[in-house]
């Protein structure tokens, strides 16, 4: 006799926990064959307005953290995930309809992908950073800080968790917090993944997942004041221009749409970085 | 001892020490600069004065949609034809002239400037015009080493880039963004302030007798609608902009969609934070050279002084008295300390708001200059007693106005520092090393000066957080704006398995 | 460790700003509570001051100014009467060919050799507000003062028995940068007090630092303040046997501190800057330094000195040149 299973409820993942929408709205999920799924939380802008506020509250303690805790911590995240593979291997398959190895390829690329931006952690600011000569007795360091809040339109329609993984590790690897609006269709191995960050000792509110429509929240997202970047990789299919109009408002760094799943490099992690040169006098007398 | 009467002249009066204009050979009319000539431009023209004394200095072309045209036409030609197929240690040496020549033609180039801009020729020839051929030495040696710049190998130029300058700083500016462009492979257009064309062109003479390539540098004057249609223009790659966090807007909302890359460098409203075991002299020497210098026209301005409250009476006390010394008068006078106002509409501004801070609240003390009687001029202003909550406190004046607001702890201090839309500049005094360096830290501000203010060198890199613009000018950075971004992949766990060498069999086979 | 809380003699100043509590280590907290000096700012505020430019009508004034305040100079081992008679004859009357020449403010040489110079000066000698030139001596062991304060003491008042107006005395580098600056302070009452002459007058006293031993501006800033609380009516750079001797900033950095006194209590001290003045050009500056941070009424005898030697000789060149308006040589002025 075949045991009856328990089905998750997928919500959303703001400030380390996972709430349901405010709105209390969901929509369906469904397989590549049409079956249906799981309900996802459809989340709202009033959703997105807590997200951001819970990424700022984030924000000090992580980029305050050491450079090689950063690296630590999302290491463990690829620990946790790769312990996990074959969960996500099977969520994936059965969402985007792909066979269950390369749903599995899929899964090791992404635990790769997070693993190498791990590494970056403590040395991305050796790469970037510069001990400047200048013309006169000052000590002058240029050094890349994390710009702070980014919220991303994860990737549409392609790898889902890879393409999540591939937007929202750069972005952590220099202390910045992010509110990510996952696949729209596919947004179940962003929840999964939540959870993995929240078994990582990764901190309440680094990380945010939107699951709904980035059609309906990457405007407000892309209008609020309190959002340092916007990456809209996967807004081709939106109004983006109108979205990118919009974040100049308050003068946002933005990065615009990429067709596929963006690429691993270290150009992601310092697109959200800021330099900061400092002079400091140097005299013996 | 004897007691000297002060209050009349004594013999260190420092008379008119005037610069003379006879240095300077100026047309009575200019053309655009494209393709390596000077043309006419079909938009009409307009006046150039010296803000010192209104008076006329020379006709500027102002150039209309067509001229914007044929320039960015001129710089893709030579871009495809020339630029792009050149070497990176050829591109060097052209720029090694150019920073050779300014240097033969510095006293003339510091005259001009000061002439057309207002500011102290004391600044124009000790700062801005050594900056200038320091910029264009530094980045002629970037130009054949770009692999090493941390951007990748073999990074490739964007192609044609259009940039805007202000008034506040034109031909140091205009270095800013020529200097690395030209070393990274692209050519460029450049639209100069409306209010200070002059060393622009002349900076173009410069470049015919460097022989720089036709279309490599375009300049076409002009006002707002010249720098917007050069912004909105199809065939530009990158857009660099420095100016109004207003403008920069405008133009960010401009280039949305295209594929233009952009930078910005925008206002500010710095934080000068005086802590109360700061070296008191050298602070007060610092609070003027940060707001004073070049009569507060500073994106990067001290313009908020905070300083600790315990020590707010002495250092405000010492702030005046040292101001009391200041020579206000005749930019080209080697005495003058605070030159003209740029403009009518910048001194409108900066009336403006004192007053407003005047009604606010807060308590204004102005030094005792003599202002002459024609151009454009406004004493060094010092207003006390004001708060976080003033328009004081907020709003980019872009004049000689300080606000004083205190603080009682660092936490505070950096509170109240971070507490803006801006971010591009602060200052830290104190003479506990480790204190600056937490400070330094947690101030959200692209450049951060400790027991000194305004420095700027090529080699450091400048640039604001937030509404203070983005991308850095100076450095190894300031190549990034003008490169493309590198093509990278990371390595997928089967590619690494394959390059790992294969181990030698020992003793096998044998 | 007793030293620390031992009373220090009541110099009045120190009493005025400390209190009645006047121990070393009042004394050692008070100095080391003053403002620290950031080295490149003040390097840089003074290069400022040195682009200053003088209007050439304003010139002739200053160079005469500087010879108003030179203190004209032989410290040497192998000086002798004759030489001071030399020296002096040349403060009198710097160039025979130009009788407008205004006399220098003082003469300076060593204690054994001043009955020589005040002989010399016979009835020029006097207060230089009254147009006469006054002989300063150094004193207390110069220029180490590496001696006992008996043998210091001595020193001095040998000098003032035998006419100096003017004492300039070293203070105990050693103990300043030992941490002793009760010793230091002391030594300083001591010389002052051994400057009283017997009607009840005193000998004007210049407190040489020694910039180029003490090294950082933060000490000098520390000795300034010393020297003015334990009464000294001057505060001098250097003895000019030891480099660096007098530069801009750490003028600068004096002017400060007599500035900063005169705002808290209304009283004069002096400054002299010695050694390494030796063109107009230099001197010029310091003259714009002292009149933007105290301002001009400092441009005095009694107030500000140039401690120097070849500088009269340079200041006479240019005053050659714009009486004649041509370039002068070095044949056209004396040597003494």
């Amino acid at each position: 006799m075949t045991r009856l299973t328990i089905p998750k409820t997928y919500k959303l993942f703001i400030g380390g926990k996972f709430p349901r929408s405010e709105s209390g709205r969901s929509y369906e999920v469904r397989a590549a064959d049409g079956g249906f799924l799981a309900n996802a939380s459809l989340a709202s802008r009033k959703d997105a307005r807590d997200a951001v506020v819970a990424a700022r509250a984030a924000g000090s303690g992580w980029a305050g953290a050491t450079a090689y805790n950063r690296g630590q911590v999302l290491y463990r995240v690829a620990e946790v995930l790769e312990g996990r593979r074959e969960q996500f291997a099977q969520e994936i398959a059965a969402s985007e309809g792909v066979s269950l190895a390369d749903a599995g390829r899929q899964v090791d690329r992404s635990i790769d992908t997070w693993v190498w931006y791990a590494g970056w952690a403590d040395k991305f600011v050796q790469v970037a950073g510069a001990g400047n000569p200048v013309a006169g007795p000052y000590f002058n360091l240029s050094v890349p800080e994390p710009t702070g809040v980014v919220a991303v339109v994860a990737p549409q329609g392609e790898a889902s968790l890879l393409g999540l993984v591939r937007v929202v590790a750069p972005a952590l690897v220099a202390g910045n917090t992010v509110v990510v609006v996952p696949d729209e269709a596919h947004p179940l191995s962003a929840i999964s993944l939540a959870e993995v960050l929240a078994t990582s000792d990764v901190p309440g509110g680094v990380v945010n997942v939107l699951t709904g429509s980035p059609a309906e929240l990457a405007p407000w997202l892309a209008a609020h004041a309190d959002v340092n970047a916007l990456d809209l990789a996967g807004a081709g299919r939106l109004e983006w221009v109108d979205l990118e109009i919009s974040a100049a408002d308050t003068l946002k760094r933005v990065l615009r749409p990429e067709p596929g799943v963006p690429a691993a490099t270290l150009d992601r992690i310092l697109a959200y970085t800021e330099t900061k040169t400092v002079w400091h006098t140097k005299s013996l007398l | 001892m004897k007691d000297i009467e002060t209050t009349g002249r004594g013999f260190l009066d420092y008379a008119p020490a005037p610069e003379s204009t006879s240095i300077l050979h100026l047309r009575d009319s200019y053309g655009l600069f494209i393709d390596g000539e000077f043309r006419d431009g079909t938009g009409g023209s307009f006046t150039t004065i010296s803000p010192a004394t209104e008076k006329p200095i020379a006709e500027i072309a102002i150039a209309s949609d067509a001229d914007v045209d044929l320039a960015v036409a001129a710089a893709r030609g030579a871009y495809e034809k020339t630029w792009s197929r050149m070497s990176g240690s050829d591109r060097g040496k052209y720029l090694f002239r150019i920073a050779r020549l300014v240097q033969e033609r510095a006293r003339e180039l510091a005259v001009a400037e000061s002439l057309d801009n207002g500011k102290p020729i004391k600044e124009s020839r000790d700062t801005d015009v050594p900056l200038v051929a320091a910029w264009f030495f530094y980045y002629a040696g970037w130009a054949d080493k770009l692999d090493y710049a941390g951007l990748g190998a073999n990074p490739r130029a964007l192609g044609v880039a259009a940039q805007v300058i202000p008034w506040n700083f034109p031909l140091l500016m205009l270095a800013w963004k020529i200097a690395p462009a030209l070393a990274a492979g692209n050519t460029v257009v450049l639209k100069p302030a409306e209010t200070t064309p002059l060393s622009a062109l002349l900076f173009a003479e410069i470049l015919q007798q460097a022989e720089l390539p036709a279309g490599v540098v375009n300049i076409v004057t002009g006002a707002g609608a010249t720098g917007a249609t050069l912004v909105r223009h199809p065939d530009v790659d990158k857009v660099a902009f420095t100016g109004s966090t207003a403008v920069g807007r405008e133009i960010a909302k401009t280039v949305a969609g295209t594929h233009k890359k952009v930078t910005l460098e925008l206002g500010g409203k710095a934080a000068n934070i005086v802590f109360d075991d700061a070296p008191i002299d050298q602070a007060v020497e610092g609070i003027v050279n940060g707001i004073f210098f070049n009569q507060g026209h500073v994106c990067c301005a001290g313009s908020r002084l905070l300083v600790q409250e315990s020590i707010h009476d002495e250092v405000v006390d010492r702030l005046k008295h040292r101001l009391t010394t200041l020579r206000l008068g005749d930019p080209l006078d080697k005495n003058t300390d605070i030159g003209a106002i740029n403009s009518a509409e910048q001194l409108e501004r900066i009336r403006r708001l004192s007053d407003l801070g005047e009604q606010e609240g807060a308590e204004r003390w102005t030094a005792p200059c003599e202002l002459p009687e024609n151009g454009f001029w406004f004493a060094p202003t010092v207003f006390t007693n004001v708060q976080t909550s003033s328009t004081i406190a907020r709003e980019e004046i872009f004049g000689p106005v300080l606000s004083v607001l205190t603080f009682r702890t660092p936490a505070e201090a950096i509170a109240k520092a971070n507490n803006t839309p801006y971010g591009l500049s602060a200052g830290i005094w104190s003479d506990k090393g480790s204190k600056i360096l937490a400070v330094a830290d947690k101030l959200r501000a692209g450049v951060i000066w400790a027991n000194t203010f305004n420095r700027f060198d090529p080699a450091s890199p400048f640039g604001g957080y937030k509404e203070s613009g983005y991308g850095r000018e100076g450095g190894r950075h300031g190549l990034g704006a003008y490169l493309q971004p590198r093509v990278e992949v990371a390595e997928e766990p089967a590619k690494r398995a394959s390059r790992s060498p294969r181990p030698t069999k020992k003793g096998a086979g044998k | 460790m007793t030293m620390q809380t031992t009373a220090l003699a009541p110099a009045e100043r120190a009493v005025r700003l400390l209190g009645g509590d006047l121990t070393e280590r009042s004394l050692r907290q008070y100095l080391e509570g003053l403002s620290g000096v950031d080295a490149v700012g003040l390097e840089q505020r003074a290069a400022g001051l040195a682009t200053r430019s003088i209007k050439t009508s304003s010139k002739a004034a200053a160079l005469d100014r500087i010879i108003e305040l030179i203190d004209l100079t032989t410290l040497e081992g192998a000086d002798t009467p004759g030489k001071v008679r030399s020296l002096v004859a040349k403060a009198l009357t710097p160039d025979a060919s130009d009788p407008s020449t205004p006399r220098v403010a003082a003469v300076c040489v060593y204690g054994d050799m001043v009955p020589a110079a005040v002989e010399a000066l016979g009835a020029a000698h006097g207060d230089p507000d009254d147009g006469l030139v006054s002989v300063a001596a150094v004193a207390t062991a110069f220029p180490s003062g590496r001696a006992s304060l008996a043998v210091k003491l001595a020193d001095t008042r040998d000098a003032v028995a035998v006419g100096a107006d003017e004492i300039d005395m070293v203070i105990d580098r050693g103990a300043f940068l030992a941490g002793n600056y009760g010793t230091v302070f002391e030594q300083i009452v001591a010389v002052k007090e051994a400057c009283r002459r017997a009607d009840g007058s005193y000998a004007s006293l210049k407190v040489i630092l020694e910039t180029g031993e003490l090294t950082t501006y933060d000490n000098v800033r520390r000795a300034s303040w010393l020297a003015i609380l334990a009464g000294g009516d001057f505060i001098k750079t250097s003895t000019g046997k030891v480099a660096p001797a007098a530069t801009l900033p750490v003028t600068l950095l004096m002017l400060e501190a007599v500035r900063d006194w005169h705002r808290l209590t209304g009283e004069y001290v002096g400054v002299k800057p010695a050694g390494g003045i030796r063109s107009s050009k230099d001197a010029v500056r310091y003259l714009v330094t002292v009149a933007e941070t105290v301002g001009e009424q400092w441009l005095q005898p009694h107030l500000f000195r140039f401690g120097a030697s070849s500088l009269l000789n340079d200041v006479l060149l240019q005053r050659q040149k714009l009486r004649t308006g041509h370039y002068s040589g070095p044949d056209y002025v004396t040597i003494d």
